[in-house]
């Protein structure tokens, strides 16, 4: 059954300039991963399962036994929140690389390499539509907040939003900067793993990273999630190991190294 | 259209260097359709992705209207359309959200997507199902969104890499109206590549590619004509056959045989020597048999690369199977 059309559309497509076609591109790209991300809500639910296994039978088993930074009246619980939304983050926000991946896999990443949009674009695209997912399923989760005796004023959600905005773009800009050249998903979510736990581990959101052994200190010093968990610690608990400027320093230096290395790599991968 | 000057790709891997594609030149014209023929690892796909501005040269200049590829892509991505070699939609999105992203990447405006999106998946039959997942449709009908989509922004040169690959004939011919339709609609160019030698049969010009280099290039009607006039294939008692392709040889020069069947050869019959009938009619062992065929492109490949196709690609190719057939 065919349905008649008349008209056959002008053959004449108007070019707008670079930029506004690129622009246009990453709203196209992010649209995308939104479209997929409604559609695929047993994701959605799934990538809850895991902060709240941490939050609450981690967290639960340990209340009471662990010493928070010196804060004996505070509850363990409330503690490693900000770090369990980080992880949220950490996880959701570096498997966007695997779409990637998977993009490649399945083809349909060539349809969007021989489309006229920079490697740049692809790039800020995917960057901006795994964040959002990421942000998305920390949003839901800081809803848990007052379950904890967490009280949260208007500025303090906004300043958290912001927060969990530069984390998951650095995170993306991580995972992206990784799936380069990767062509197997599978191999891709091993190296993820090598990667993703040392970093979470060490940032400080299970434990406080003052009075560690020497090593340990060092290494957590070095996390660059270290400075963003500090950060959410701040915002939510007041309680903060580095100035806040020195955290803003740490997360920013983070974000802006991973997205050029990803904008970098994936025009490497293949011209623009 | 595509101006391609001493086009070199070198792949650096562990192993060492290993050349793809080695010293290409060619044309092609606005509106030409122009195929390029090869066993696989022959060079072709490679090819098309530095025309498609997937990868770039080692060595070389490949320019489409006129804009380079390596210096103008995006210029150059605007007006090509790629249908690969192997599939490239989103399945877990619709055939009108495929069709809407492309449409996005592409600037097309809201009005025109809309119009363009009826048009392409109504020519091609998918109009009732457009709002399905891709991921429920079967090999063909994505096949058939794949064109319809490459076709959908007017691209001024398709490119085509194996098309129609594992296709059924009914959805090959369905894709080869769509294509040929759209050539007519707006003077496109079309560059293909292929197994399947009845498809390439169709241009108007055609490239022989093996082992990264053209061994020949020239309307199949020319290359047709460089083999001769006809071919002649002979069936005979088994033990006789050598006997006969001794006696062809003495008298008539005639050299490139080809086995067939057991008990059944055939060879090119040179121009010079005249009506097969009277040649057959010398040889004094009994002939149980005789056809007189006009030359396929597939006698052009045989002669031109030599019987065993390529010894470097592998035994499973289509092409091999095409004519391992007939040996």
């Amino acid at each position: 059954m065919k349905t008649e059309v008349a008209y056959r559309g002008s053959t004449n497509i108007t070019f707008s300039s670079p930029l506004l076609r690129d622009l246009r591109a990453i709203y196209t790209l992010w649209f995308r991963d939104i479209i997929r991300l409604w559609r695929d809500k047993l994701r959605l639910i799934g990538a809850f399962v895991q902060p709240l296994l941490f939050l609450f039978i981690l967290g639960g088993g340990l209340k009471g036994r662990v010493l928070t930074a010196g804060n004996t009246h505070m509850n363990y619980q409330s503690f490693i929140f900000p770090g369990i939304l980080a992880m949220s983050i950490l996880f959701t926000a570096s498997f966007a690389g695997i779409a990637v991946v998977w993009d490649r896999e399945v083809g349909f990443l060539k349809e969007v390499l021989v489309a006229p949009l920079s490697r740049t674009a692809i790039v800020i695209g995917k960057v901006l539509g795994g964040s959002t997912n990421s942000l998305i399923q920390a949003t839901i989760l800081m809803g848990l907040t007052p379950v904890f005796g967490m009280h949260l004023s208007f500025w303090k959600v906004l300043m958290a939003l912001g927060i969990m905005m530069m984390i998951a773009v650095s995170q993306t800009a991580m995972g992206i900067a990784l799936s380069v050249r990767m062509s197997s998903s599978q191999g891709f979510m091993v190296l993820l793993n090598f990667i993703i736990l040392p970093l979470y581990f060490l940032s400080g959101a299970m434990f406080p990273i003052n009075g560690l052994p020497n090593w340990l200190s060092v290494l957590a010093h070095l996390d660059p999630v270290t400075y963003g968990v500090d950060l959410l610690r701040g915002v939510f608990l007041g309680l903060h190991y580095f100035s806040y400027p020195e955290d803003l320093i740490g997360v920013c230096l983070f974000g802006a190294v991973m997205s050029f290395l990803a904008i970098r790599l994936f025009n490497q991968e293949s011209p623009s | 259209m595509v101006k391609v000057r001493h086009l070199k790709k070198i792949f650096y891997t562990g192993k060492g260097a290993r050349t793809a594609v080695n010293g290409l030149d060619f044309d092609v014209r606005k509106g030409e359709f122009f195929a390029l023929l090869g066993p696989n690892g022959a060079g072709k796909t490679t090819t098309i992705s530095i025309l498609s501005t997937i990868l770039k040269p080692t060595e070389g200049t490949v320019s489409i209207d006129s804009l380079d590829v390596t210096q103008e892509p995006h210029r150059v991505r605007q007006k090509i359309g790629v249908i690969f070699q192997d599939p490239s939609l989103d399945d877990r999105l619709s055939a009108i959200e495929n069709m809407d992203f492309h449409g996005r990447l592409y600037g097309m405006s809201s009005l025109q997507r809309k119009e363009r999106i009826q048009f392409m998946l109504s020519t091609v039959d998918l109009w009732e199902r457009r709002h399905d997942l891709v991921r429920t449709y079967s090999g063909g009908m994505r096949r058939r969104l794949e064109i319809a989509r490459g076709l959908m922004h007017f691209p001024e040169l398709l490119i085509l890499d194996e098309p129609t690959i594992g296709l059924d004939p009914a959805t090959r011919r369905t894709i080869w109206e769509y294509v040929h339709f759209a050539r007519k609609e707006w003077g496109m160019t079309i560059l293909l590549t292929t197994h399947y030698l009845e498809e390439a049969e169709s241009a108007d010009r055609l490239a022989i590619m093996n082992e990264g280099r053209f061994v020949a290039l020239d309307t199949p009607e020319n290359l047709k004509k460089q083999v001769g006039p006809e071919i002649v294939t002979l069936e005979s008692d088994p033990d006789k056959i050598e006997l006969i392709k001794s006696f062809l040889c003495e008298q008539f020069g005639i050299k490139e045989f080809r086995d067939e069947r057991i008990g059944s050869f055939s060879f090119p019959l040179p121009a010079d020597i005249g009506n097969a009938i009277h040649v057959v009619q010398k040889i004094t062992v009994p002939i149980q048999a005789m056809t007189i065929r006009s030359p396929d492109l597939d006698d052009v490949f045989i002669q031109i690369t030599g019987k065993g196709v390529s010894s470097s690609s592998e035994a499973a190719s289509p092409f091999h199977r095409v004519y391992r057939g007939k040996l």
